[in-house]
Order: C-alpha cells, then structure tokens, then sequence
C-alpha cells in the first residue's frame, strides 16, 4: 500500500509540475489540481497509515495501550481539501475573466505593453 | 503567560469586515466602518504590544487545548511589534482608500476583503502552530487575490494570473514542507518542533525539509530567483492595494522565514551561505531592474526586491548585530514602502500618470506636499538621520564582523542604486519642467477635489512619515526594541518555555 501511494505521489507532483510548465491557462489549473492532491495524499501517507486501530480511547482505560490510527493527518487533509477547493475554484473564475478578455488560452499573450496601461 | 486578550487584534478586523459586508451598497457607512475599525485595531495593537513589553511572552491555548497538542497563539515581542505595525499601515491604507479608491470598488466589498487580508495578516503573525501559518497563508492570499482583481482591468487580470499561479505554488511547496516535518516529528506547535527537530538524526532530511521552507516563503517573499512575479503584478493594482501588499504581504513571507530559520532550523553554514547568496542576487538583480523602469510604480516594486535582500542577508549571516540590523530594517521598511505605494497613488492623482517621462513639473504646483513626499523618499534612501541609516549601519557593521565582503558590495550598491533611482524620480518628477501647462495643473483630479478630499489622501502619507521620522530620530528605542527581538531570535527558550510551560 505504501509503495504504491509513494509511486502515485510521485506521479501527482510531476503530472503537476510538468503542467504548471506549459503555457496554456487550462494546463495551469490542472497542474494545481494535480498538485494539490498529490500534497494531500504526501500529508496522508507520512502521518503514518495504520488499519483498523481507530483513535478511540478503550472504555476501561485512560490512555492509548495499543497502536492507534492518528487522526490528525486526516484533520490537515481535511483543511487543505477545502482550501484548495477555495482556491481553485478562484482561479477557474479568474481564467474565465481573462480569457473571455483577452480571447486566448497562450500565457505568452499576457504581457500588455505598459504604455497601454494607464 | 495566558492572556486571551491578545487575539484580539484579529477578531476585531474580522468584525469590521463582517459589518462592512451588511453595508454593502452602502458606500459612506462602508467608509467610515473601515476608518473607525482600523482606529480601534491600532488601539488594541498597541495594547498588546504594551503588554507584552511589559509581561513577556503571552499565549492563547484556541478552545483550552494545551499545547502542544491544540493550536496556540503567541505574542512575543517580533509578533505584536508586526501586528502593530500592520495595524498603523492598515489605518493609514484604509484612510487613503476612502477617496482614492473609486466607488465602483467599492460597491464590491473592497473593505471588507482588505480588513479580511488584515485579519489573515495579525493571524499569521500571532500564531504558533505551523499549520495554522498555512491557513492564514490561504486566508493572506485569496484577499489578495480579490483586491488583486477588483475593477477588473486588462492589466490588472494579467498580473493576477502570474501572482496566482506563483502563490498557489508557493502554498503547496509549504504544505508540503509541513506534511514531511509532521511526519518526521508528529507535531505541529513550532516550539514544540523546535525541540523535535534538533533532536532528529538524519540532518540530511531535516536540511531537505527546510529548502521546501526556503523554496514556498522565499516565492511570497520575493527573493531571486523567485521574484519575477512580483513586478509583474504590483504596478497593476490601485495604489492604496500596492501599498499594503508592498508594505506587508512580502513583509509577511519574511517573517515566516525569520520565525522558521530562527526557532525551527537553524541555520548551519549551508543554509547561510544559501541565504546570503539569495540575499547578494536579490539586491543586484533588483536594483537593475529599478534602473531601467520608467514607470513609478514598477520602480518601486524592483526597489521592494532589491531590499529584500537586506532582510534575507541579515538572517543569512545570523548573528545578533545582523539580526538587529535585518530587523531594524523590516520594521523601516514597513513603513516606508507603504508610504511610496500611497505617494505613487498621489502623485498620479496631481500629476495624471505614471510615466517619469511624462510626469513634471510637480514642485512648483505643489510645493509644500512635493516636500513632504521628500522626506519619504530620503527616509528610504537613508540619508543621515532619517529612518533608513541606522539599520544600514548594523548590517555593513556585521558583514564586515563576518567576512562577509560580497554582502557588503551587495549593500553598497542597493544602497547607491535607491539612491540613483529616487534623485531620477525626484528630478523628473518634481524638478523637470511640466509638459503640461498651469491650466491643465488646475484641471487635474487632485485640485477637483473638496479639502476633505484632499485631507484624506495627505493625512496617512503624513502619519507614516512622522512614524518613519520617529524611527530616525528616536532610533535609541527602537534599537532597544530590536535589540531584545534578536535576543529572543538568538536563545529561543523562553519562547518555547512560555508555550510549553518548563
């Protein structure tokens, strides 16, 4: 299971790099997708991925005795899930604006003269 | 200490900017919501920064859970000197924001989104837990993004896509960074990490951990070679946005650096060396890109860059003088860079652009404001005794301690290129003759206006440059004040023992 979460991490962050890379807009967010849940699935896989040992406190005793699933990753992923959503869903809009604008998918074109600015 | 009171500064921009939301269409209410706020967060900033001058070290453990298992809030004497001077240079935006900012912005909740990126900005200064910096971080950047955005220019979507792309990398750098630490140590409280981390074996992966650190702040922070978002977005904005991400957003990302590479890694002699030639780079790059710009604002953003580098190299060096140095300049630097951004919005309100080779003529149409933009751009320049000699002094007197003689040649020529940029701005702006005539001075946006008008554009440029001459003038206090930042940087324990208990 491990192995196989490292092999698809790794395949996320390039898979995102790799697109962040290219030029058109479209590539751009999906690179930041990609991206993103290969963090969280990084996040997930160092907190440790322990089965069926849920964090839960035994009735008769007051601490851990046994090994237990920590739930804190799940917590962070959590957070960073909604976050990027946030985020994301940002940057869908603000693509739209600028293409809708400017009529074009090329980052490349996004280098309006200063002169033209006021 | 436990002292609830001292998230206070974010609660209350949080509550400004609910309120403002009620008021949506409600332009004036708006404005003077915004004013009124930005009084009341100075008022309590300064009451925390009192506090902890007085009690030392306070903390907040959020809904009672001890650290270092809950998320805690920590005042020391770094983060509430930054929270109070985020809060001066918030009122002073937000001042200015109410006549220069036009109302169609306005309409879209531009004050509420600029006191959410207030909030974002007391919390990430306040907190002591490494993942809620990251939730801040996200709270920082999406404000930004909108008021990045609002008005909706062609420029301005421009900038925001590369501003954008650059941040969100930056943010999952930094996640990342936080997921391999949790995994190496299993905690999140950074004093707490503070003491995990030095006691992990394999150096190799916690240095490994710590250029994710470099790599995500150093993109918020503006150091090369990350920077090139930077000018390519802060001219694009209106001026009163550019002066609060000039003054604090990449302000913000080297405070981050400063609390990681102080309590969590420090730094070894790689990591200097990492830093201080960042810190090199940075400075010369950015100071020939403010060379051969001619637009005002566009200068100011490579002259940000440029000093950058100073902050960088004088926590690359990492000796209590450098520190001093490093944060006597931050706190300067405040100051002054959101005091040009609001003198490039003025200056393009009498003058009509930004273009130095169009602009001219100013002195002689406004004398009395033409000097007191001067005393904002000697302050930045360092002219003896203005506000940005004395951290100068700390950082050559260190690099020369150090043997650090290519830093020092960096800093020379910073220092000569601001100065070489601000004499070309002055002369063209001010001096030259105007290549417009009397008439089309007295038709220009600046005269059109009522005083009350005028009032609310000067006023916050006046109260950051007394705050930047009180700098200068009564440097005494505020080395003092440094003085016992850098010792805190320097031995971490009583930061970790007011967090941790002993």
């Amino acid at each position: 299971m491990e192995i196989l979460l490292v092999v698809l991490i790794g395949v996320l962050y390039s898979a995102g790099f790799y697109l962040l890379l290219r030029r058109s807009m479209v590539k751009l967010l999906l690179g930041i997708t990609l991206l993103g849940n290969g963090v969280n699935l990084l996040i997930f896989l160092l907190g440790r991925i322990t089965k069926g040992k849920p964090s839960v406190i035994g009735e008769s005793s007051n601490i851990f005795t046994d090994l237990y699933a920590d739930p804190i990753p799940q917590a962070l992923i959590l957070t960073a899930i909604v976050i990027s959503f946030g985020l994301q869903s940002l940057a869908i809009v603000l693509l739209k604006r600028v293409y809708a604008l400017l009529n074009t998918d090329d980052l490349d074109d996004l280098n309006t003269p200063e002169d033209e600015d006021i | 200490m436990i002292d609830n009171l001292l998230i206070l500064p974010v609660i209350i921009q949080l509550f400004v900017a609910i309120i403002a939301l009620f008021f949506w269409r409600n332009v004036p209410v708006q404005r003077f919501i915004s004013v009124f706020g930005g009084i009341v967060a100075l008022i309590a900033s300064i009451s925390l920064f009192v506090k902890v001058n007085q009690q030392g070290i306070l903390t907040m453990n959020a809904a009672n859970w001890e650290a270092p298992f809950g998320i805690v809030f920590v005042a020391d004497l770094f983060s509430s000197t930054m929270v109070l001077l985020t809060s001066i240079s918030g009122l002073c935006v937000s001042i200015f924001s109410t006549v220069a900012i036009s109302s169609q912005r306005l309409k879209f909740g531009y004050f509420s989104i600029f006191h959410f990126l207030l909030m974002g900005l007391n919390g990430a200064f306040l907190t002591g837990d490494i993942f809620n910096l990251y939730v801040w971080f996200e709270v920082i950047i999406i404000s930004s993004f909108v008021l990045l955005t609002l008005g909706g220019r062609k420029a301005q979507l421009e900038g925001a896509v590369k501003y954008m792309a650059m941040n969100i990398l930056a943010s999952m750098i930094f996640l990342t960074g936080i997921g391999i630490l949790y995994g190496l140590t299993g905690s999140l409280n950074m004093a707490d990490l503070s003491l995990k981390v030095a006691a992990v074996e394999n150096r190799n992966l916690v240095n490994l951990t710590a250029i994710f650190f470099i790599i995500g702040f150093g993109i918020k922070s503006a150091v090369f070679p990350l920077y090139f978002w930077l000018p390519s977005s802060y001219h694009t904005p209106p001026s009163a946005v550019a002066a609060i991400f000039g003054g604090l957003l990449t302000k913000v990302g080297i405070y981050a650096l400063f609390r990681i590479f102080t309590l969590i890694f420090v730094p070894d002699v790689f990591l200097q060396t990492l830093f201080i030639a960042m810190a090199v780079m940075t400075i010369i790059t950015g100071a020939f890109g403010a060379i051969i710009k001619t637009n005002i604002r566009r200068i100011f953003s490579y002259l940000i860059v440029c000093h950058i580098g100073f902050l960088i190299g004088g926590l690359g060096m990492f000796s209590e003088v450098a520190l001093i140095g490093a944060l006597f300049y931050l706190i300067h630097d405040i100051m002054v860079k959101t005091n040009l951004f609001l003198v490039s919005g003025l200056i393009r309100i009498m003058g009509g652009n930004l273009n130095i080779d169009k602009l001219g003529g100013l002195y002689t149409a406004f004398p009395k404001i033409s000097l007191l933009i001067a005393i904002v751009f000697f302050s930045l320049v360092g002219i003896p005794p203005l506000s940005g000699f004395w951290p100068k002094i700390h950082l050559f007197e260190a690099s020369f301690m150090l043997d650090q003689y290519f830093f020092a040649f960096a800093l020379i020529i910073g220092s000569f290129v601001t100065l070489y940029v601000i004499a070309k701005i002055w002369a063209d702006v001010f001096w030259k003759p105007s290549p417009l005539s009397e008439d089309e001075f007295e038709l220009s946006e600046f005269s059109k206006l009522s005083t009350l008008g005028k009032s609310a554009l000067i006023i916050p440029v006046i109260l950051l440059a007394i705050v930047s001459l009180y700098i200068g003038f009564f440097a005494e206090n505020i080395l003092v004040l440094v003085k016992q930042i850098a010792e805190q940087m320097v031995d971490t324990t009583p930061y970790i023992e007011a967090v941790l208990g002993n």
